[in-house]
C-alpha cells in the first residue's frame, strides 16, 4: 500500500459544459454534497421522520374530522358562512404544523453538529463559508416546506372527498404562497439561531423566538381568511419574503467558522449588558452636552433610517388611506359635524370613541408615548418593519378622514390645517424620531457583532432609543398633547364657524 | 511548511493562545505538549485557517491562514481531538463523502479509500450484522464503530487527499495497544516523506518522544520549551546520567577512584551504592572510557556501564512546574 499515493482534484466540473455552468458547478457542488448528506441523514432519523408523516397524513385527518362536525353542528343555525371561512384556515393550519415541527432540522443543522463535535472535521474542509451555510440551510429548508405541500394536499383531498369542498384557485394560491415563505421565514430563522447557538437545547429555547410570532400570524391570517380579504394575505406574503430575503442575508453575514467554533458556552454577561446599555442611555456629560452632541450625533447616525422612515410613512400613509377612501366610502351621514357644537361635546365625542379615556393633554400624551414605546418593542422583533407599519397606519387615517371630509364639501386641507397641522407639526417629527430609531434597532439585528450587531449593538442602540425619548420625544410630545388638546379643538370649533 | 510568528488568539479577554513562535520545515515531526486548555487545539484550529488570528501571522504550505484560508484547509489535513463521525452514515458513505468535499474524482477516491481502510486493517473483517447478514465493516453504521475504530476512520478522513501538512491531535486515544502501535507506524511512514510537515499533539509522551524531531511544550498559550528531545533533556535534566554496574560489591576507594577519572571532564558523581555508582557528565564519549579504563587499572570487575534513562515525561513536567 502507497499512502503517498497522489491524489488530484477532480476538475472543477466536467468537459463540455458552457464555461458560465463550469463555473456554477464548482462553486455550488461542495454546497450540493452538504446538501445531499444532510437529507440523507434526516431521512434515516425515524425520530423526526415519523413525526412529520404523522402530521402530515394524520393531522389532515383530524382536521376533516373537525370540518366536518363543525359543518355539521353551525348548519343547524344556519350559519354555515362561518366554518365555510374556516375550512382555508384549517388548510393553513394543517400546511404550518408539519413545517413547525421540521424546525428541529434547522436547529440540529449547526448546534448539533457543534454538540456531537463532527462539525470540525466538516469545517476543516476548503468548503468556503457561504457554501457550507447554503448546503444546510437548502437542507433544512426542502424537508418543511414538501412536509408543508404534503399535509395540504392530503387535507384538500379529504375535504374533496368528504365535503366536495374544493378552494378557488386564488384562495388556494395564496394559501399555498403562505405556507411556504412561513416555513422558509422559519427556517431561515433556525438556522441563523443554531449557528449561533452552542447546545441544541440552547437553539431550542431561542426557537420560541420563531414559533411565537408566526403563531400570532396565523391567528391574524385567520382573521384575514374570516374576512375572505386575500390583499391583505397577499401584502403578508410580501412581507415574509422580504423578512426571508432579510434573514438569509443575515444569516449569511453571521455565519462564519470563527463564530462556530469560537465560543464552547452561552455566557450572558448582565452586568457588561447592563454597562453597555447604560453608557448609551445615561447623559454622563450633563444636559448641556447631551443636547449640543450627543443627540445631533444620534440623529446624524440615523439618516439612512429617517429617510425611510418619512418616505414610507408618507408614501404609504397617502397611498393606504386613499385606498381606504375608494374601497370604503363612508354614507354622508356618517359625518354629522353639527354634533361638534362645543369643547364639552368633541371631549365627549372623542371619549365615545374609545381612542382615550378622557380628552385631556395627559391622557393624549400617555396614549401617544404607549403607541411609540410599543412600536420600540415591536421594531426589535420585526426588525424594524412593526415600527414603520404602526406610525403609517395614523397618518393612512388621517388621509382617509380626510378625504371622506372633501366628500362631503368640506375642504379636507383646510380641515387638515385645522385639526391636525397644530400639533402635528411637534407630533410628527418626534413620531419619526422615534420610529426612525426604533428602526435602527431593528437593523441592528441584521448586522454581525463585529459589523457593530450582536446583542451589544442591541444594548447600545436600544440605550440610545432611550436617551432620544426622554431627552427629544417626550418633551416634544408633551407640548403637541397640550396643543391637541387645548388649542385644536378651538380651532376645530372657529373652522366650523361655531 | 509550517511558520507562525507571534500568533496569538483572544477570545474577548482571554488570551488562548499567546505569542507563538514555530517552524516546522519539511519531513519534520513536532510534537506540541501541554497540559489540557494550554491553547493546542486552538492554535491547531488556527493553522487549520478554521479560526483567525487576532495577532500575529502563520503560513501553513506556504499559504497565509488568515487570507487564504481555503488554500490552507486544502493543503492540511487535520485530525480532530474527537472523531466526530456521523453515526447514521456508514464507514464507506462518510469517507466518500468527505473525498467528495475534497474534490476527489470518484475511481481515483474509491481506490484511495480501499487503499486507506486495507493498510488500517478495517476492511476484511466483515461482521454479522443484527438481521444475521454479513456485512462489510466498513458498509456498517458509524454509531456500531468501536473508540478506536471511529478513531481510525477519522485519521483515514484525514489522510484521503494526502496532504503536505498534517495536524494530528490525539491520533493514538481510545484505540488499543495494536492499533496504536499500527498508526505510530503510519505516523513514522508519513514523516518519511520529506514533503510533509506534522504537527502531533498528544498527551502520550513516550510516543511523542518515539515519533517526534521536536518537542513544544505549551503553557497557558504560550511555548514554554521549544527544542530536540536531547537537548531539552539536557537543558532541563542536567548532563546526561551514567551508572557502572559492579560484578561484585564496592570496596573501599571506588568512589574516589570514579571522581579523580572523571575530574577533568566536568562531570560529577551524583550518588553510589554496595555495587552500583552513578555520575553525570556532559561528555560520555570521553569521559566513559576514562572511567573504564580506570577500573580496569585498578582491577575492578565492571558488569555494566550505561546512560540512566530520563524520561521525556520528567522534562514535561520539570518545564511546566518551572513557569506556574
Amino acid at each position: 500500500m502507497n499512502l503517498e499515493a497522489q491524489v488530484k482534484p477532480a476538475p472543477a466540473a466536467p468537459m463540455g459544459l458552457p464555461p458560465v455552468w463550469q463555473r456554477l458547478r464548482s462553486a455550488w457542488w461542495p454546497a450540493w454534497v452538504v446538501f445531499r448528506r444532510e437529507i440523507k441523514d434526516t431521512l434515516r432519523d425515524w425520530r423526526i421522520v415519523a413525526p412529520i408523516v404523522i402530521l402530515v397524513i394524520g393531522f389532515p385527518f383530524l382536521a376533516n374530522f373537525a370540518a366536518n362536525r363543525g359543518l355539521a353542528f353551525v348548519n343547524q343555525y344556519g350559519a354555515s358562512l362561518i366554518i365555510e371561512r374556516l375550512l382555508p384556515f384549517l388548510m393553513l393550519v394543517v400546511g404550518f404544523f408539519p413545517s413547525s415541527f421540521s424546525l428541529v432540522i434547522a436547529l440540529e443543522t449547526f448546534a448539533g453538529e457543534k454538540e456531537r463535535r463532527s462539525l470540525e472535521s466538516l469545517l476543516a474542509t476548503p468548503l468556503t463559508d457561504l457554501q457550507l451555510y447554503v448546503g444546510k440551510l437548502l437542507a433544512a429548508t426542502i424537508p418543511p416546506v414538501l412536509a408543508s405541500y404534503l399535509g395540504i394536499a392530503t387535507y384538500l383531498l379529504l375535504m374533496g372527498l368528504t365535503l366536495n369542498w374544493w378552494p378557488p384557485l386564488s384562495l388556494l394560491l395564496v394559501s399555498m404562497t403562505l405556507s411556504t415563505v412561513q416555513s422558509l421565514v422559519m427556517v431561515s430563522g433556525a438556522v441563523i439561531v443554531s449557528s449561533q447557538s452552542t447546545s441544541v437545547r440552547a437553539a431550542n429555547l431561542l426557537a420560541s423566538f420563531i414559533i411565537i410570532p408566526m403563531a400570532f400570524l396565523l391567528q391574524a391570517e385567520a382573521g384575514l381568511l374570516l374576512f375572505a380579504d386575500y390583499t391583505a394575505l397577499w401584502l403578508i406574503a410580501l412581507c415574509m419574503v422580504v423578512v426571508n430575503m432579510l434573514l438569509i442575508r443575515l444569516g449569511a453575514h453571521v455565519f462564519n467558522r470563527e463564530q462556530l467554533l469560537g465560543r464552547d458556552i452561552d455566557e450572558l454577561n448582565l452586568r457588561h449588558a447592563w454597562n453597555v446599555f447604560w453608557e448609551a442611555a445615561w447623559p454622563r456629560h450633563g444636559l448641556k452636552v447631551l443636547y449640543a452632541r450627543e443627540i445631533p450625533a444620534i440623529i446624524r447616525g440615523m439618516r439612512p433610517e429617517l429617510l425611510i422612515t418619512a418616505v414610507v410613512i408618507l408614501v404609504g400613509g397617502l397611498t393606504v388611506g386613499a385606498w381606504g377612501i375608494q374601497r370604503f366610502p363612508l354614507p354622508v351621514e356618517a359625518f354629522d359635524l353639527s354634533e361638534v357644537r362645543n369643547l364639552e361635546t368633541i371631549g365627549s365625542m372623542v371619549t365615545q370613541s374609545g381612542l382615550l379615556e378622557s380628552f385631556s393633554p395627559w391622557a393624549v400624551f400617555f396614549n401617544n408615548v404607549r403607541a411609540l414605546l410599543i412600536a420600540g418593542g415591536a421594531a426589535l422583533i420585526s426588525l424594524g418593519i412593526l415600527a414603520l407599519l404602526l406610525l403609517m397606519a395614523p397618518v393612512a387615517i388621517i388621509v382617509y378622514i380626510a378625504g371622506q371630509i372633501g366628500g362631503i364639501g368640506v375642504n379636507p386641507w383646510l380641515f387638515l390645517a385645522a385639526t391636525v397641522l397644530p400639533h402635528g407639526i411637534v407630533e410628527l417629527p418626534a413620531a419619526i424620531l422615534a420610529t426612525a430609531q426604533a428602526m435602527r434597532m431593528g437593523d441592528v439585528m441584521l448586522s454581525p457583532p463585529e459589523a457593530g450587531g450582536g446583542l451589544d449593538g442591541i444594548l447600545r442602540e436600544s440605550g440610545r432609543f432611550v436617551k432620544l425619548f426622554v431627552g427629544v420625544v417626550v418633551p416634544l410630545l408633551l407640548i403637541a398633547a397640550w396643543i391637541e388638546a387645548r388649542i385644536t379643538p378651538t380651532l376645530l370649533l372657529n373652522f366650523l364657524g361655531r | 511548511m509550517i511558520e507562525t510568528e507571534g500568533l496569538t488568539k483572544a477570545f474577548d479577554a482571554l488570551v488562548a493562545v499567546d505569542d507563538i513562535t514555530l517552524t516546522v520545515r519539511p519531513g519534520e515531526v513536532l510534537a506540541l505538549l501541554g497540559p489540557n486548555g494550554a491553547g493546542k487545539t486552538t492554535t491547531v484550529r488556527m493553522l487549520s485557517a478554521i479560526l483567525k488570528p487576532t495577532a500575529g501571522r502563520a503560513r501553513v504550505a506556504g499559504y497565509d491562514v488568515a487570507t487564504e484560508g481555503d488554500a490552507v484547509r486544502r493543503n492540511v489535513g487535520m485530525l480532530t481531538e474527537a472523531p466526530g463521525l456521523y453515526s447514521r452514515m456508514t464507514g464507506r458513505e462518510y469517507l466518500d463523502f468527505f473525498g467528495q468535499l475534497r474534490e476527489i474524482p470518484t475511481p481515483e477516491r474509491h481506490k484511495r479509500i480501499n487503499e486507506l481502510v486495507e493498510w488500517f486493517k478495517i476492511a476484511p473483517a466483515a461482521a454479522t450484522s443484527s438481521t444475521g447478514k454479513h456485512k462489510n465493516v466498513l458498509d456498517r453504521r458509524l454509531g456500531e464503530y468501536s473508540k478506536g475504530m471511529a478513531q481510525k476512520i477519522a485519521l483515514i478522513r484525514t489522510l484521503l487527499h494526502n496532504p503536505p501538512v498534517l495536524l494530528l491531535d490525539e491520533p493514538t486515544s481510545a484505540m488499543d495497544p495494536a492499533s496504536a502501535r499500527l498508526v505510530r507506524d503510519t505516523i513514522a511512514q508519513l514523516r518519511k516523506d520529506a514533503h510533509r510537515a506534522i504537527i502531533l499533539c498528544t498527551h502520550n509522551l513516550p510516543e511523542a518522544e518515539a515519533l517526534a524531531d521536536r518537542i513544544a511544550i505549551i503553557r497557558q498559550g504560550r511555548i514554554v520549551e521549544q527544542d530536540a528531545t536531547p537537548a531539552l533533556k539536557a537543558r532541563l535534566l542536567g548532563p546526561p546520567l551514567m551508572e557502572i554496574r559492579l560484578a561484585q560489591p564496592s570496596q573501599n576507594g571506588v568512589v574516589a577512584l570514579i571522581e579523580r577519572a572523571i575530574a577533568g571532564y566536568g562531570a560529577q558523581v551524583q550518588g553510589a551504592g554496595d555495587t552500583w555508582v552513578r555520575y553525570s557528565t556532559p561528555d560520555p564519549a570521553a569521559t566513559n572510557p576514562a572511567v573504564l579504563q580506570a577500573l580496569t587499572a585498578s582491577g575492578v570487575a565492571v558488569m555494566t556501564l550505561s546512560e540512566v534513562t530520563q524520561s521525556l515525561e520528567a522534562v514535561y513536567l520539570r518545564a511546566v512546574e518551572e513557569t506556574v
